[in-house]
């Protein structure tokens, strides 16, 4: 056991935390949630239209 | 709306500072590009140095990367992060003291900048040439800027943390820990340092650190622009949100590894000269992931190109930086490096990705996001817009493909050996070919500088009261809010 054997397993590591991360993003799990992120910016309409008129009445 | 009983007013956005970022964008845009017109007509007619020190190409040149990079790219990023921030998190910024802090506090460092640097006052490390008491304040405003972008996702409103906001979040934490250690040095008095690392370790921290100044100042900010604003834009949601995911993790974890590219045959030890290159190799996969991404956020409604130039802005700087991060893979590769390395083609590589890619994203997010500041349903006039679209595009076209040709033709002629050993041609041969694309470049960078006066235009009518849209805007695109 030495300081490579060290860096072969950090990689192999890495490699399987990134196919971990892609299974759990594509997963059907994630869907909903995902669906819901996506449209964050078409969901804040009040508080835009709100901060617009008080654009609009500034000094 | 607080459901605890206690009274409060009902939420409304920051936009205040979002505004001054967004107007001192424009403004430092037109002094950066302008003083790199200046440096670039410098190399085709040297007598413009005016021989004095303080205008010389060495001085002023440090002056134009860090007035285009820190405080035109800089301020972009500051307005989008501020307004997205909000908007996807429905909530106003932490502290409106605190950001107008950021503010008043990033506009000194780049003022101090503008003095220091022509009086050649340098640390002399590549985009990080601020001496110690500029880089101590840039410190303390960076971190409270992480303060009120962190502090700002943590008050939300809404279940999930939008992707544009990772990509800022990682921005903003990697630029802290890149500043820091860069710029860690020895101060002998109030205007010179010494750097805390010396021979090839310095080169390396200074590549760790100029290479992720590319690619999380100027990368990772930007696709936190390109992840809101193309979709809002296009009025439809990026087009997935899984490959964002993935896109996400897979650019930062991989950036980081990228600087020793710029040290090929030095004095770096050949393995890590190897593994820069291969880590730029892979670079290609999630570059051009996330740049699929955006653009295929327009599949199904492509002809929203044809009549609104704010989208063809996104969608252009898209190709751009696809084109960018294709190129530059390319020439990490050692054997293309040494001839690439040290010559125009390096400058054009930069420029396809600052024009093309931060600086058309930058400015279709501007023109998104300015009429909105200042409570108008659209810019002043979107024919102007268009106008600027065309002048960008044919001035970083004009650039690259002069620096393209000049780059090329300069590695060729200086590793060009006679029968008997001795070089082909002087330095100076070199330098005489290079002079017409020296003059190209200059007219490309001039029509660029000139398209950010349209803008300047464009934008002083947007946010006057009392003038109403121009009249072509009528059969133009409706805007959201």
């Amino acid at each position: 056991m030495d300081i490579n054997d060290l860096r072969g397993v950090s990689t192999l590591f890495m490699l399987v935390t990134f196919i971990g991360l892609v299974a759990w993003a594509y997963g059907r799990k994630q869907q909903e949630p995902f669906d819901d992120a996506a449209n964050l910016p078409f969901a804040d309409q009040e508080v835009a239209e709100r901060t617009r008129s008080e654009v609009l009445d500034r000094d | 709306m607080a459901t605890d009983g206690i009274e409060t007013l009902p939420v409304t956005y920051n936009y205040k500072v979002v505004r001054q970022f967004a107007i001192m964008t424009v403004v430092w845009g037109i002094v950066g590009m302008g003083i790199g017109v200046w440096i670039a007509a410098q190399l085709a007619w040297p007598a413009l140095n005016f021989d004095l020190p303080w205008t010389s190409f060495g001085r002023l040149r440090p002056l134009h990367t860090n007035a285009v990079i820190f405080a035109f790219g800089g301020s972009a990023l500051f307005a989008t992060s501020y307004y997205v921030v909000q908007r996807t998190c429905q909530a106003r910024l932490l502290s409106d003291g605190l950001a107008a802090f950021t503010f008043w506090g990033w506009q000194a460092v780049i003022v101090a900048a503008a003095i220091t640097l022509p009086m050649g006052i340098t640390s002399s490390k590549e985009y990080a040439e601020l001496e110690w008491p500029i880089d101590v304040l840039l410190a303390i405003v960076w971190i409270v800027y992480a303060v009120v972008f962190f502090g700002t996702i943590m008050k939300r409103q809404v279940e999930h943390i939008y992707v544009a906001n990772w990509f800022f979040g990682a921005f903003i934490v990697t630029v802290t820990i890149l500043h820091t250690v860069n710029s860690a040095a020895l101060p002998v008095s109030m205007t010179k340092s010494y750097s805390a690392y010396a021979g090839a370790v310095d080169a390396m921290v200074q590549w760790w650190y100029g290479h992720n100044a590319v690619g999380f100042f100027l990368t990772a900010g930007f696709l936190g622009m390109m992840y809101y604003f193309v979709p809002k834009q296009a009025e439809r949601p990026v087009y997935s949100y899984r490959l964002s995911i993935v896109h996400f993790w897979a650019l930062i974890s991989i950036y980081i590894w990228a600087g020793p590219h710029h040290l090929h045959y030095t004095a770096l030890p050949d393995w890590a000269q190897s593994l820069g290159m291969v880590m730029s190799l892979i670079l290609l996969a999630p570059s051009w992931g996330g740049m699929i991404n955006g653009i295929m956020t327009l599949s199904g409604a492509w002809d929203k190109l044809k009549d609104d130039p704010i989208l063809r802005f996104l969608v252009v700087s898209l190709s751009f930086y696809g084109m960018s991060t294709f190129e530059g893979p390319m020439m990490a590769i050692k054997t293309v490096n040494s001839l690439s390395h040290y010559t125009d083609w390096t400058i054009g590589h930069v420029h396809s990705g600052a024009l093309g890619w931060v600086a058309m994203i930058s400015i279709g997010s501007l023109y998104h996001l300015i009429p909105k500041l200042f409570g108008k349903e659209q810019m002043y006039s979107v024919a102007l817009i268009n106008l600027h679209f065309w002048m960008s595009t044919i001035g970083t076209v004009l650039y690259i493909a002069s620096m393209w040709v000049n780059g090329i033709m300069q590695g060729l002629m200086w590793r060009a050996y006679n029968e008997d050993g001795t070089l082909t041609y002087t330095f100076v041969e070199s330098l005489v070919a290079s002079h017409p694309g020296y003059v190209v470049r200059m007219i490309g960078g001039l029509i660029f500088f000139s398209g950010m006066l349209v803008m300047a235009y464009n934008v002083w009518m947007t946010t006057r009261r009392d003038v109403p849209l121009a009249i072509s805007n009528s059969e133009t695109v409706a805007a959201t809010v």
